[in-house]
């Protein structure tokens, strides 16, 4: 880690540690804004991370966010704080201000409407949507993608996700109060959430790893304590394995986001699909390890298991995005595929 | 607990220009060669080819030039080691020296071993075996029963060494012996030895595998009479330097991409017609995520290991996981084409047919899966 990746690691580490503790996820998830967290992170600039200091932001590139958005699975947070951030950025690389306060993002269809543009169709599934009073919409255009800025939506469709995190549709009457293009692949929605909810779960498999590891040295049964037990040391190291090799796949998809945002779709889809497919993996072994107590509401494993199940298939889950990475594979053929792999 | 660390690595300016010579010598030496012999990749024996790999430098790459190395960057020969792999070129017959036997003798050899054995390694022309497991001590090393008895300036040794890949090819074994029973330390007593296999006494005897090649073999000795001046390193003190020498067997590109020229045979195939159910492009597009991500941690491993660092831990995290991805592939290829693959067919198909035969020996040469994790569960402080 660099010097600007220790501050921000130890900086949110602190921060998540002081303020999120489990009666905050317990409201959190009971539908309470954990106002005191979201100022704390916002106090520190966290959304910010990625907007340009001309812009009032850090200017800091994607290998330093990802210690943020994997700081959002290693704590669990229930926050918008990955949206925020993804969402701040697109407003950045769109030439336009970033407001204050949590944000989020989705596909839409923007269509101009004199010198503005409109939102034609409800926004879906939005996540945080009425946690948000901005929402940063995204529509393909000839030159990447049309961003806007919208205010104060009407939300539907209010439900939660495994995780607990709030999502609803949003419509707009009135048009983007900013809007702005930037040269960003068709879609941007799915690729930059995909990254997001990778490196979430990244940090989520080392944080249930850790409990694992953890309970497994306190829990004693047939005299001894469970760590002992060669089946479960092989269960933890395959856990272990996994959450390395997801590690490993978000940070080479940052690196490939910040060479250039608009060819780093295959290194996004990897990380996306190994994170889905050891998300999966991950949780089931965590539980396992941790036997019925790690079922209960009561001891909190949850809060991570819960999320890697909700976060795999949001954004696309490992089949669409291996069938995306397949296609290419088999349109490239079997010289090209070496090549690829060996580019990065 | 320990947590890995797989930090990114960048491949130097050097190794990809060295990418562009190593990928156009291949294209013209392997212009034509069976997919069946790439399958092999580094089990693939063809002593002119290693020679020719000496000639152009790309063996011993690392070592001192007064040993017959080049001095080049351990990443440089990562490139070349993973362009060779990918092509499926026949790497076996030097690849044991290359790996390990070299830098075993560059750590711990004395200078009249490393003047006697590298440079002819490097030119490929010198060949090595591993002689390390025993009827009795397969995974565990640590049983090794084959004796060495000192004779005041020499050794003699009986016993039986197994699971020697490549003796009946190879011009040298680094084998390790017990020269010691030591009560209630099973890892003290155990001493390294150069043993050329034309010395008297030795019988090498190739084993059939279920695939039908014979690459492994049995390697009995009886009374043979190795001079004191080939034990490498400290009498008794073998544990440490077999230790070290497993981390190279299991740190490199090998370890991921043994299936991979059938991955390449099979993403051709489907190439070749027009349409694809979703579950093959899904399939496939899972395995090059994992075949992307192994990438990445093989380079983060070499990158380690460039910087002088001991990368054991994550290197058993890459065999790992690299050898459940190499075993699968054989399976996918089988579901995904939907036939069976008939000895003597050629092209995919036999490649294919001689991997599913092969592949149950990924997850046990250089250390079982259960050792492996073994030494994951260590790292995260279980054991």
């Amino acid at each position: 880690m660099n010097e600007l990746q220790t501050m921000l690691s130890d900086t949110a580490n602190r921060l998540f540690t002081d303020h999120l503790q489990k009666p905050v996820r317990e409201a959190a998830e009971e539908g309470q804004w954990p106002q005191l967290l979201w100022q704390a992170v916002e106090e520190n600039g966290f959304g910010h991370v990625l907007v340009s200091e001309a812009r009032g932001g850090a200017g800091a590139g994607w290998s330093d966010a990802m210690v943020l958005l994997r700081a959002c699975g290693t704590h669990a947070v229930p926050l918008p704080l990955a949206e925020t951030i993804v969402a701040a950025w697109l407003l950045d690389q769109a030439g336009l201000d970033v407001p204050e306060g949590p944000l989020t993002f989705a596909q839409s269809d923007l269509q101009p409407d004199g010198d503005s543009v409109v939102c034609t169709v409800p926004l879906q599934a939005v996540p945080f949507a009425a946690q948000c009073k901005h929402v940063v919409a995204v529509s393909p255009h000839k030159d990447g993608v049309r961003i806007a800025l919208f205010v104060d939506g009407k939300s539907s469709n209010e439900v939660t996700t495994i995780a607990r995190d709030p999502v609803a549709d949003l419509t707009y009457n009135a048009p983007a109060v900013s809007h702005g293009i930037a040269q960003l692949p068709a879609d941007t929605v799915l690729q930059f959430g995909a990254v997001v909810r990778a490196a979430g779960i990244a940090g989520a498999l080392q944080a249930v790893l850790l409990q694992a590891v953890q309970y497994a040295g306190d829990r004693v049964q047939f005299g001894r304590p469970i760590s002992q037990f060669q089946a479960v040391q092989h269960q933890l190291a395959e856990l272990a394995s996994h959450a390395a090799s997801v590690g490993v796949a978000v940070d080479a998809a940052a690196r490939a986001i910040e060479a250039n945002p608009r060819t780093a779709g295959f290194d996004i889809a990897v990380a996306k699909v190994r994170a889905a497919d050891a998300a999966q993996i991950g949780a089931s072994i965590a539980h396992q390890t941790h036997g019925a107590i790690g079922f209960t509401y009561e001891h909190g494993l949850h809060f991570w298991t819960r999320r890697l199940w909700s976060w795999a298939p949001e954004f696309g889950g490992a089949a669409h995005w291996a069938q995306r990475l397949g296609k290419e594979a088999i349109k490239g053929g079997g010289k090209e595929l070496w090549t690829t792999i060996a580019a990065r | 607990m320990q947590t890995f660390r797989f930090d990114p690595c960048d491949l130097p300016d050097t190794a990809l220009a060295l990418r562009s010579d190593v990928r156009a010598f291949l294209a013209s030496e392997l212009d034509g060669f069976p997919a069946r012999k790439r399958a092999e990749t580094w089990m693939g024996w063809d002593a002119d080819f290693s020679r020719k790999l000496g000639e152009r430098g790309w063996i011993g790459m690392t070592w001192p030039k007064q040993y017959g190395g080049h001095e080049r960057s351990a990443l440089d020969r990562y490139v070349v080691l993973e362009e060779m792999l990918s092509a499926g070129a026949p790497v076996a017959a030097h690849w044991i020296g290359d790996r390990q036997s070299g830098p075993l003798l560059l750590n711990y050899g004395t200078e009249q071993q490393r003047q006697k054995y590298l440079p002819s390694i490097a030119r490929g022309e010198s060949f090595f075996c591993i002689g390390m497991s025993e009827p009795d001590s397969g995974s565990d090393l640590a049983s090794v029963r084959t004796r060495a008895e000192s004779t005041g300036d020499g050794w003699v040794i009986n016993g039986t060494k197994l699971w020697t890949s490549g003796a009946h090819r190879a011009h040298v074994m680094i084998a390790l012996f017990r020269t010691a029973t030591e009560e209630g330390n099973r890892h003290g007593g155990l001493t390294q030895f150069l043993v050329d296999l034309d010395t008297p006494g030795i019988t090498i005897r190739p084993i059939r595998d279920l695939s039908g090649n014979a690459h492994f073999n049995e390697v009995v000795f009886e009374d043979v009479l190795v001079p004191d001046t080939q034990r490498v390193g400290e009498t008794h003190g073998a544990w440490k330097q077999v230790t070290a020498e497993l981390a190279y067997e299991r740190s490199g590109p090998e370890r991921y991409l043994s299936c991979y020229p059938l991955m390449a045979e099979l993403v051709q195939e489907m190439h070749g017609k027009s349409e694809h159910s979703s579950r093959d492009e899904i399939e496939i597009g899972r395995a090059v995520a994992e075949l992307a991500t192994l990438r990445q941690m093989s380079v983060s491993v070499a990158g380690m290991l460039d910087a002088g660092q001991n990368p054991a831990l994550e290197a058993s995290v890459v065999k790992d996981l690299g050898a459940v991805l190499e075993q699968r592939i054989p399976g996918l290829a089988t579901d995904l084409l939907g036939r069976p693959f008939h000895l003597g067919a050629g092209g995919i198909d036999e490649a294919a047919a001689y991997l599913v035969q092969n592949a149950p020996s990924f997850s046990l040469r250089g250390g079982t899966r259960e050792i492996l994790r073994g030494i994951i569960a260590r790292g995260l402080g279980l054991r």
